[in-house]
């Protein structure tokens, strides 16, 4: 059975009055409980495509579901599936944790639950200080809070739009347990970012948006997969001065030094070439006192995509 | 009707009140308790009564009218204009909450608190002057209407103001002089027949001649124009909330 897209965009433009366009023709769809990383680059539009589905800002163009709601029409259901931590510290800062808290849960149309908000201030380790001020916490503990919000109606839907920005490592890794935990309870997760590694660990598919256009939507290991480029790396015994001509139909790198020779392959291919091309080195004299293999990382191949349509 | 909203902003905005409590309700109080020794008990002990009151009385119902529309207009105009400031308003637009939610807690909140300190000044003129009120359900129906109308007003500043300048421009260069000038100290029949004329341009004229009239029985103008005026302004204020949130209008990319 086909399961219906959680959020749903179709078609969907931006221009704003200044006449700049962020978002063109963009179609995407996420799936129920996934963790899904959209990348790209500052202006890209990735914060205009979650103002709009979040209700922030006003859509052009196209249409915007949200577990089946038009996010325009049926604003109400669709809003109250939906949480979200924007990119900027933006708090009350004379309220207390507790009462910002409950502030966001009441607004979204849910009774006070205190045994709730417990829990989730507890789940995000601001238990201790749920009667601080918002002004008195650090950066991260806010980022913590802003999070406590966007959780605090129970939503289907989590928007974290860039949110291991200026936080240091150890709260980044604790943000991550965190939404992995949420997604095991089933909550989806759309994730802005920066880090692409932080794409890497986490998501499960991956979307790379740039200039408003939507150029690539994958599954992460697929992405991988398919873009990435691997390369055998040989540590040589001797140096060469040229690649041979017995292994000129070969991919074949020689480093500036002479003392590496790098074999590009295809990751999806059935046959690498590893096997022959090291036959061929023993038949050339060619010894290697080490080898190793590497994968190009995400961000290679984020790096590369943006560059191919810039 | 999410209800939880209404009641989750308009609780926000009074907790704001009593954090707050010597800006929201000492200091108008004190500044109209001095209005009351300086013009009510000093001068006016001086003074012919006007219309058969004493001065002192005569100038309650007005001093009381110039807070609640400072205060309204303060408080809402800030209320809405502090969240976009500091950009927690995103919460608000991308809550289940329908424009009119949002204009009922945060403009309830504002009269709410217009009226509680109208009420105590009220209170303290009455530790200055005696008075009397003949028409005390009218007397809160045009405290209620004048609260609800300058507090959607001041909601329509708030949204407008990008800057905290504007926010305090309409009330200081334009509010607090047509209260003034609106006949808060003085009874307009006491101007020169063309400046008479002239004043019933001013809209705070109708709201201080009704209250009055609740108040002591004496009007400047009729109490069916006072509160037919009210209410034109309340339904141009309601249009120009509707129009915002319809458009957007600085709210909304």
């Amino acid at each position: 059975m086909c399961v219906p897209p959680i959020i749903a965009v179709q078609r969907l433009s931006k221009t704003y009055a200044s006449g700049f366009k962020a978002l063109n023709d963009i179609n995407l769809e996420i799936r129920q409980g996934e963790i899904f990383a959209l990348l790209g680059p500052n202006g890209a539009g990735k914060t205009t495509l979650i103002s709009i589905i979040c209700g922030i800002v006003n859509p052009g163009e196209g249409t915007v579901l949200a577990d089946g709601h038009d996010v325009v029409r049926d604003y109400r259901a669709a809003r109250s599936k939906i949480g979200l931590v924007p990119q900027e510290l933006t708090t009350d800062a004379f309220e207390t944790v507790w009462n910002t808290v409950s502030f966001s849960r009441g607004l979204f149309g849910r009774s006070a639950n205190p045994a709730y908000i417990e829990k989730v201030l507890k789940d995000l380790s601001l238990w201790n200080k749920k009667d601080s001020k918002l002004m008195t916490l650090s950066g991260g503990m806010k980022r913590r809070v802003m999070i406590a919000k966007a959780l605090s109606h129970e939503p289907q839907i989590l928007f974290l739009d860039e949110p291991t920005a200026g936080v240091d490592v150890e709260l980044r890794r604790d943000m991550w347990a965190m939404v992995r935990a949420l997604r095991d309870t089933g909550v989806t997760i759309i994730l802005t970012t920066h880090y692409i590694d932080e794409a890497e660990e986490m998501a499960d598919r991956i979307g790379v948006i740039n200039k408003g256009e939507l150029i690539l939507v994958e599954e992460k290991a697929e992405l991988m997969n398919k873009l990435g480029r691997r390369q055998l790396t040989l540590q040589l015994q001797s140096p060469l001065e040229s690649v041979p001509a017995s292994l000129s139909g070969y991919a074949l790198e020689l480093s500036a030094d002479g003392s590496q020779l790098v074999y590009t392959f295809d990751a999806q291919g059935e046959h690498t070439g590893i096997d022959v091309l090291l036959r061929r080195l023993a038949e050339a004299g060619i010894d290697f006192k080490d080898l190793r293999t590497s994968q190009s990382s995400l961000e290679d191949i984020f790096v590369n995509l943006v560059r191919e349509r810039a | 009707m999410n209800i939880y909203a209404i009641r989750a902003i308009y609780l926000f905005e009074m907790a704001r009140t009593w954090r707050t409590l010597l800006q929201s309700i000492v200091s108008p109080v004190i500044s109209t308790s001095l209005y009351f020794v300086v013009f009510g008990a000093a001068i006016g002990s001086h003074m012919n009564g006007i219309d058969g009151v004493s001065y002192g009385a005569f100038i309650v119902p007005g001093l009381i009218m110039l807070s609640l529309l400072t205060q309204s207009i303060s408080n809402a105009s800030f209320g809405i204009y502090f969240p976009k400031f500091v950009g927690t308003i995103y919460e608000i637009l991308s809550a289940p909450v329908s424009p009119l939610e949002i204009v009922a807690g945060y403009v309830g909140a504002a009269a709410s608190k217009s009226i509680i300190l109208g009420l105590i000044i009220l209170a303290t003129a009455r530790l200055f002057v005696s008075f009397q009120i003949e028409h005390p359900l009218w007397m809160l129906a045009f405290l209620l209407l004048t609260a609800l109308t300058f507090s959607l007003f001041g909601f329509i500043i708030g949204i407008w103001a990008d800057n905290f300048e504007k926010l305090q421009l309409v009330p200081l260069l334009i509010v607090t002089p047509l209260t003034f000038l609106g006949g808060s100290f003085y009874s307009i029949h006491m101007l020169p027949p063309f400046w008479q004329k002239v004043t019933l341009v001013n809209p705070v004229v109708y709201l201080i001649s009704g209250f009055r009239w609740s108040f002591y029985g004496v009007a400047d103008v009729s109490v069916g124009v006072s509160v037919g005026m009210t209410l034109v302004f309340l339904a141009s204020c309601l249009a120009a909330v509707w129009w915002i949130f319809r458009s957007g209008y600085r709210l909304k990319a």
